[in-house]
C-alpha cells in the first residue's frame, strides 16, 4: 500500500509537467486557455491525492503525543 | 474616493479585532506567540492559507501574467497546490508533534535541541531573518500601491492617498494588530481576511466579465488573432526545464519561520487533515482569476511597463467596477497583503525573542512579561525599518520575493528533512548547508543586480551556463535552463549528507528522544545557552 501511494504521488507530480500543452492556444472550458484549464483541473487532482493520503497514510502514531506530558527541550550546547 | 472610504472602514475593523484579541491575552510568551497552542478546525486552514497569500499571489501573479502570459499559473500556483500541502502533511505534522512533546515554539529551538548545537542555530536564525525581511517588505509595497491606485479620481490625477502614506497606513494597522493581539489577533484577522480574498477572485471575474464589451470569450478570440497577444495565452516561450525547476520553489513554504510556528500552534493534529485537502482548491480560487485577468488585461489596458504591470488588476477594477465594489475588492487585495505581513512581523518577533533574547538569558533575567514587552518593542522597530525600505520601491514584487526569499528557504528544506527523518544528520551538516545557501543566494542576487536583462534575448553571465532570461520572460537568473533553486538545493542536500557522514552524530540519548517520541519524559533542563 505504501509503495502504491508513493507511486501515486510521483504520477501526480509528473502530471504537472504538461509540456504537450505548452504551444496550444485553443480555449478549453469556456474562455479559459487550455494551459489554464489543465492546471485548474490539476488543482482538483492534487486535492483528491491529498484526501487519499489523509485516508490511507495518516501518521496516526504522532497523535499519541497529545496524551503524554510535555517534555522540556534540553536546549543547545556547543 | 468611495473605494478609499470602504478600505478605511475595513482597516478600522481589522484594528478593532486586534484590540479584542488584546483583551483576551494572558501575558505569557506561549499565549502571545502561539495563542496557547489552541488553533483548530477550519480556522487553522483559513489561517495557514492566509499566511501564504501575499501581495505576490494577487498583484505579482497578475502582473507576471500581463508581462509573460498564463504560464505563471502552472509555474507557481499549481506547483504550490501540490508541494505545499504535501510538505505540510509530511513535515508539518511532525513539527506539531515535536512542539507538543518538547515545547518548541520556533524552528531554531528544534534544531538546537535536535543537534545539540548553539551557534549553528544562531546562524540559521540569522539567515532566516535576513531572508524573511524582503518577503515582509513586499507586503508593505503591495499595500501602498493598492491604496494609491484605488484612491485616484481618474486617469492622470494624483492619488488621494499617496504611495508613502498607503505604506504607512498598512504598516501601522499591521503593527497595531500584532503588537496588541499577538498570535490570537493575527489568527482572528486572518479568518476574516481569507474569506474576503477568497471571494475576491470570483467577484472580480464576474464583474469585469459582465462589463467588458463581448465578455471574456470575445476578448480571448480577439487576442488569438494577434500573434503577440496570443502568446500570452500559451506557454510556447517557456523552457520546460525552467517550468519543472519551479516545482522545487514551494518547498520554501514549510521553511518560512511563520509556517513552522503555525504548525507548532495547532491544538490537535487532526486540524492538518482538512487543511491539506482544501489547500489546492483555495490556491486555484485565488490564482486562476488573477492570472487570467492579468493576461486578458494586457489586451484591455496595453502598454504598462515593468512594475506598473503589477497594478493591472487595480486598473481593471478602476475601469470596469462600480466604485463601491472596487473598494470592496481593493479591501480583498489589502487582506492578502496584510494577512501575510502580520505573520511575518509576528514570526520575526517570535524568532528574535525566543532564539536570541530568551536563549541568551533575557527571559531568565526579565521573565515572561519582560519577554512579551521585548517582542512588542521589536515589532515596532522591524516594521519601521521595513517601511523605510518599502519607500524606495526596490524592484517589482514578483522578482524581489522570488529571488531573495523563496529560493533560499526552499534550499534550506534538506536541513529540515534531515533533522526530522535522518538520525545520523549532524549540526555540522546543517551548518555547511546553511552557509552554502546564504552564500549562493547572496551571489545570485549580486549577479542579478550587476547584469541587466533586456527584452530582445538572454544576457550571458557565465557563457551558456548562467544567464539572464529576456525581460519578456521575467529577466531572472537561469542555470543551464533551470531556476537557480536547482543547483542551490542540490548543493544544500549534498552538504547535509556528506558533512554529516564525516562528523560525529548527536548523542544516542538525543536521537532516542527524537525518534521515539512516546518514551517516558526526562527531567527538564534549562533551555538557555550553556
Amino acid at each position: 500500500m505504501k509503495w502504491l501511494l508513493v507511486l501515486l504521488v510521483l504520477v501526480v507530480y509528473a502530471l504537472h509537467q504538461d509540456t504537450w500543452n505548452f504551444p496550444k492556444t485553443e480555449p478549453f472550458l469556456g474562455p479559459l486557455p487550455i494551459g489554464l484549464a489543465y492546471h485548474a483541473l490539476y488543482c482538483v487532482i492534487a486535492a483528491a491525492l491529498l484526501a487519499v493520503l489523509v485516508r490511507f497514510a495518516w501518521p496516526a502514531e504522532l497523535e499519541e503525543v497529545e496524551s503524554l506530558a510535555p517534555q522540556s527541550a534540553e536546549g543547545g550546547h556547543e | 474616493m468611495i473605494p478609499a472610504i470602504v478600505i478605511a472602514l475595513y482597516l478600522v475593523v481589522i484594528s478593532y479585532i486586534g484590540s479584542v484579541a488584546f483583551r483576551r491575552s494572558k501575558g505569557n510568551t506561549e499565549d502571545f506567540f502561539l495563542a496557547s497552542r489552541g488553533i483548530g478546525g477550519i480556522v487553522f486552514f483559513l489561517w495557514i492559507f492566509a499566511t501564504n497569500m501575499t501581495a505576490f499571489a494577487i498583484l505579482g501573479s497578475s502582473g507576471a501574467a500581463y508581462r509573460g502570459g498564463i504560464g505563471i499559473f502552472g509555474l507557481m500556483a499549481t506547483s504550490s497546490a501540490l508541494v505545499i500541502p504535501l510538505s505540510i502533511f509530511v513535515i508539518g505534522t511532525r513539527l506539531w508533534a515535536l512542539g507538543k512533546r518538547f515545547g518548541h515554539q520556533t524552528q531554531v529551538q528544534f534544531f538546537r535541541d535536535r543537534w545539540e548545537c548553539s551557534t549553528t542555530g544562531t546562524i540559521i536564525f540569522a539567515l532566516s531573518a535576513i531572508m524573511l525581511v524582503p518577503y515582509m517588505i513586499i507586503s508593505i509595497i503591495g499595500g501602498g500601491e493598492v491604496l494609491a491606485n484605488i484612491s485616484t479620481n481618474g486617469p492622470g490625477t494624483p492619488p488621494l492617498i499617496p504611495y508613502w502614506m498607503g505604506c504607512a497606513i498598512v504598516a501601522l494597522v499591521v503593527t497595531i494588530n500584532v503588537f496588541f493581539g499577538g498570535m490570537r489577533g493575527v489568527v482572528w484577522v486572518n479568518v476574516f481576511q481569507t474569506i474576503l480574498f477568497l471571494l475576491f477572485g470570483l467577484v472580480a471575474v464576474m464583474t469585469i466579465s459582465s462589463l467588458i464589451p463581448g465578455g471574456f470569450t470575445s476578448r480571448v478570440e480577439h487576442m488569438l488573432q494577434n500573434p503577440k497577444a496570443a502568446a500570452l495565452l500559451t506557454r510556447g516561450r517557456m523552457d520546460p526545464r525552467y517550468f519543472w525547476s519551479y516545482t522545487l520553489v514551494p518547498l520554501s513554504s514549510i521553511m518560512f519561520p511563520h509556517m513552522a510556528i503555525m504548525c507548532f500552534s495547532a491544538r490537535k493534529m487532526s486540524a492538518f487533515k482538512r487543511t491539506v485537502v482544501l489547500y489546492p482548491l483555495a490556491i486555484m480560487a485565488i490564482w486562476l482569476p488573477c492570472v487570467f485577468l492579468g493576461a486578458v488585461g494586457a489586451s484591455l489596458i496595453p502598454g504598462l511597463k515593468g512594475p506598473e504591470a503589477d497594478s493591472i488588476l487595480l486598473r481593471l477594477l478602476a475601469q470596469y467596477a462600480p466604485p463601491v465594489l472596487a473598494g470592496v475588492l481593493g479591501a480583498g487585495i489589502i487582506s492578502a497583503v496584510m494577512g501575510s505581513d502580520c505573520h511575518q512581523v509576528l514570526a520575526l518577533s517570535t524568532m528574535f525573542t525566543k532564539d536570541i533574547f530568551s536563549y541568551y538569558g533575557g527571559q531568565e533575567k526579565y521573565g515572561e512579561r519582560g519577554s512579551v514587552a521585548f517582542a512588542r518593542g521589536f515589532i515596532v522597530v522591524v516594521t519601521v525599518i521595513a517601511y523605510l525600505i518599502a519607500l524606495q520601491r526596490p524592484e517589482n514584487i514578483f522578482e524581489l520575493a522570488t529571488r531573495y526569499a523563496f529560493t533560499g528557504f526552499a534550499s534550506l528544506a534538506p536541513i529540515m528533512i534531515a533533522a526530522l527523518f535522518w538520525k545520523r544528520s549532524t549540526k555540522y551538516g546543517a551548518l555547511a548547508a546553511t552557509l552554502w545557501v546564504g552564500a549562493s543566494v547572496a551571489l545570485a542576487g549580486y549577479l542579478q543586480n550587476t547584469h541587466k536583462a533586456v527584452p530582445t534575448g538572454p544576457v550571458p553571465v557565465w557563457g551558456d551556463v548562467l544567464y539572464l532570461q529576456p525581460l519578456t520572460s521575467g529577466g531572472s537568473l537561469v542555470f543551464m535552463g533551470f531556476h537557480p533553486v536547482v543547483p542551490i538545493l542540490v548543493g544544500s542536500a549534498l552538504l547535509v549528507w556528506l558533512v554529516s557522514l564525516v562528523t560525529p552524530a548527536p548523542s544516542q540519548k538525543t536521537i532516542d528522544r527524537y525518534f521515539n517520541l512516546t518514551a517516558p519524559a526526562e527531567p527538564a533542563l534549562a533551555e538557555t545557552a550553556a
